[in-house]
């Protein structure tokens, strides 16, 4: 990550506290200063921080961090607490009208990412809510967006409406109803042209397609990355038209994401929907309060659990317990684990989920090659059933051989071979522990590779 | 001589429709800048803590960076010092002066490396969205208009409607485009673009890329793949590498211009959508840390708002009526 969390931001001043039986308004102070740095730093509105300053301040100056043992702690406790209840606690649904069709109206600027988003959004009310969506090219202006639409309409094998660049788009979305109600599709998602909010003339065009189609969510698409000026963009937005919610897009790049809040504060509705990457089922649900810790750099540990929940299979994992257990582990549950891990999506997605992972060293600058777990199913699967299952069978000749097999080379087979032993021997120590501990932690294989 | 005057003085040399394209282009950048400048100037009279203060917040909206808006304080707060500024009407004009210092940094060529009578290749990266497709169809416009042999080279594969886009643009302007079928290889795509480039004396040659967000690795391998494409075949191109950013983006940019210049030896920068209220004042914290300068920017939708980036220009356009102003003020003191 480019900027620094504000655990280690706060880092420099923790020092000179400790040591310090209290810690004086002062130091409170510095803190704030900090605090200040690293919102901005994360291109949080300024006018926001100060706002969110204050009241922090408020909180930290009165009883709870002056009383406390580790101040530095609770500084972050308390920040990170104040952000999620600004960026709002609860996570919140696309609506839903009473008489269908729900018609979701997709605004914002140029390359804020309206159509992708779109066909994202559709391929998610299908999935997940069983839906069956059309999708509506109302951008005529820009050069080919209509087929970028109806392409991914393709792709995702779902309905797109569309007359040509040559209607208006207020005549596109009163025909598209038409053909909703027709054909009995549950939501329209009318994809609009990306346009400037100073631009009077797009703006009336938008609040035309309003009038008529009388949407029941306005969503304003925001780009991630946006700096300062997403508080006036999304000011203009949210007077001229009332949105109802945002899409917060390019989430799975490495910026901070600072204008979530700058945008929750000026709008006061709730980012709904983050776009994660650039395939189609790219779309998730909005948590709040894990952008809270991604705009301090804190991690995203919440999504990093949930990975693991839904993608590690409970029985699986129990069985793996009990071959470690019984030190029978042989390298087919060492390409299972390798396959979950995998299945949770790419690996260094996964790091930069991790608190911390950006600080330390060994991590710092590794490039998590996917291909590298290529290579090692690549060798296992070219083991024999019985080298599989008795790895102290794997003489020269036989490692030769694998590596010829695998399109490796003999080191990478010795230095997979080592480290599988390696586990192995701390995987039965771990659970040796375990046993002496009396089950303290039992059941402690939730994880893959723990 | 007074810094506008000479800063008025370099521009009346050029044309007044660019003068009047950036004027315009950033009105609504300059209204709310300089407005808010001049509230400073009014509700502060005296150089003190809480004026940096505000000065800083100011610049920190244009989305400047907090490093490089903190240095800049440093170095205001020594001037006011060594000249011994006390009201806030005299540190206006230095304010300004050292604005536009940071944007004119070096005497570097801030113009494109146009190859005369030979090949030009052009490589246009950047993340998702920040406008390349378009600045490609308007710079193809810009050299046919010169009379050039433009080609362009399709190769973003990968974005529904890409190539279409690209070939909308070909088609309004009149030059040809090289493609494949979406999804191939955009490394086997530049291939076929310089032997055709090569093969019809092209004077221009546009390469359209892929948007990638820059800490997506094996998209970076895939962007240093088809630069070195490029210069297999012709071992001094590309000849620019320029990278385009929307002036939206904030801090996010910094590490665009890094990862992004790392991977392709960024020549250039292209800022786009300086029509709105966005400021762009990343790029002053890039040229600040990174010095690469900005070469192109997109000043409205037209198929002529991109324009050459001039220092002075966009100086003046941010300041033009902080520059009335102290014109106003400098008459004042002559007549006297």
């Amino acid at each position: 990550m480019a900027f620094e969390g504000l655990a280690e931001r706060l880092q420099g001043t923790l020092n000179k506290i400790r040591g310090k039986g209290k810690v004086s308004e002062a130091d409170v102070k510095e803190m704030m200063r900090e605090v200040r740095l690293a919102l901005l730093e994360a291109d949080v509105n300024f006018k926001v921080v100060k706002q969110f300053i204050a009241s922090v301040k408020e909180r930290a100056v009165g009883q709870e961090v002056l009383q406390s043992l580790t101040p530095g702690q609770q500084v972050i406790k308390v920040v990170n607490e104040e952000l999620t209840k600004l960026m709002g606690g609860e996570q919140s649904k696309i609506a839903a009208a009473t008489k269908p069709p729900t018609v979701v109206m997709m605004v914002g600027l140029q390359g804020a990412g309206k159509t992708t988003t779109t066909g994202k959004l559709a391929n998610y009310l299908r999935k997940k809510n069983n839906r069956n969506p059309l999708m509506v090219a109302a951008d005529i202006y820009r050069p080919a967006a209509i087929k970028q639409l109806e392409t991914l309409g393709k792709q995702l094998n779902m309905p797109v409406f569309s007359m040509g660049d040559q209607v208006s788009p207020v005549e596109i979305a009163k025909n598209a109803m038409e053909k909703a109600r027709e054909e009995h599709h549950d939501y329209v998602l009318i994809d609009t042209a990306g346009r400037l909010h100073v631009d009077e003339e797009l703006m009336n065009e938008l609040a035309e397609i309003k009038e008529l189609t009388q949407p029941d969510e306005i969503l304003l698409v925001v780009d991630a990355m946006t700096g300062q000026d997403a508080v006036n963009v999304a000011e203009s937005f949210n007077e001229r038209l009332g949105i109802t919610g945002v899409v917060l897009t390019k989430l799975d790049g490495d910026t901070r994401g600072g204008a979530a809040l700058s945008v929750k504060a000026v709008t006061d509705t709730p980012i709904k929907f983050a776009g994660m990457g650039e395939k189609v089922d790219a779309l998730e649900p909005f948590h709040p309060d894990r952008m809270a810790s991604r705009i301090l750099g804190m991690g995203d540990v919440l999504t990093l659990i949930e990975k693991a929940q839904t993608n590690v299979d409970e029985e699986k994992a129990r069985e793996l317990e009990k071959k470690i257990r019984s030190n029978d582990l042989t390298f087919d549950d060492f390409l299972e684990q390798l396959n979950q891990v995998k299945s949770m999506g790419p690996l260094d997605e996964l790091l930069n989920m991790m608190p911390g992972a950006g600080k330390m060293k060994g991590l710092k600058n590794v490039q998590v090659d996917d291909k590298q777990l290529g290579h090692i199913e690549a060798i296992v699967q070219s083991m024999t059933k019985e080298e599989k299952q008795d790895p102290s069978l794997l003489n020269a000749s036989r490692r030769r051989r694998i590596a010829k097999g695998s399109g490796t080379s003999i080191q990478e087979v010795n230095r997979l071979i080592k480290q599988f032993s390696e586990m192995k021997k701390m995987m039965k120590q771990m659970t040796g522990m375990q046993k002496g501990k009396k089950g303290k932690k039992k059941g402690g294989f939730n994880l893959p590779f723990m | 001589m007074s810094f506008f005057k000479r800063l008025k003085e370099k521009i009346t040399h050029q044309t007044d429709t660019v003068t009047e394209k950036f004027k315009d282009g950033l009105s609504k950048t300059r209204n709310s800048f300089v407005g808010a400048m001049n509230d400073l100037v009014k509700n502060y009279r005296k150089v003190d803590e809480e004026f940096f203060e505000e000065l800083e917040d100011i610049l920190i909206s244009a989305d400047v960076g907090v490093h490089t808006v903190m240095d800049l304080i440093d170095e205001l707060k020594d001037e006011a010092r060594t000249r011994n500024i006390k009201d806030a009407v005299d540190l206006q004009p230095v304010i300004s002066e050292k604005l536009a210092e940071l944007l004119q940094k070096s005497d570097e060529e801030t113009t494109l490396n146009i190859k005369e009578n030979d090949l030009t290749v052009i490589l246009f990266v950047g993340v998702n969205g920040v406008g390349k497709t378009t600045t490609i169809g308007k710079l193809a416009h810009k050299f046919k208009q010169e009379g050039k042999n433009v080609l362009l080279a399709a190769g973003d594969t990968f974005r529904a409607g890409a190539i279409e886009q690209l070939e909308v643009w070909g088609e309004r302007v009149g030059v040809d485009v090289i493609k494949q079928q979406a999804g191939s290889d955009p490394a086997a795509v530049m291939y076929d673009a310089v032997q055709s480039a090569k093969s019809r004396n092209a004077d221009v040659l546009l390469c359209d890329t892929a948007g990638r967000l820059q800490n997506k690795v094996n998209l970076m391998n895939e962007l240093e793949k088809v630069k070195r494409v490029i210069t297999r075949e012709i071992p001094d191109a590309p000849h620019e590498v320029l990278l385009v950013l929307d002036a939206t983006t904030g801090q996010n940019a910094m590490s665009q211009a890094k990862t992004f210049g790392k991977a392709t030896d960024v020549s250039g920068i292209v800022l786009t959508k300086l029509d709105g209220t966005a400021k762009g004042g990343i790029v002053l914290a890039i040229r600040h840390e990174l010095d690469i300068p900005v070469k192109l920017v997109g000043l409205g939708e037209g198929m002529d708002d991109l324009q050459e980036f001039q220092a002075d220009q966009y100086v003046h356009g941010l300041f033009a009526d902080v520059l009335a102003q102290s014109e106003e003020a400098a008459e004042d003191l002559d007549k006297y």
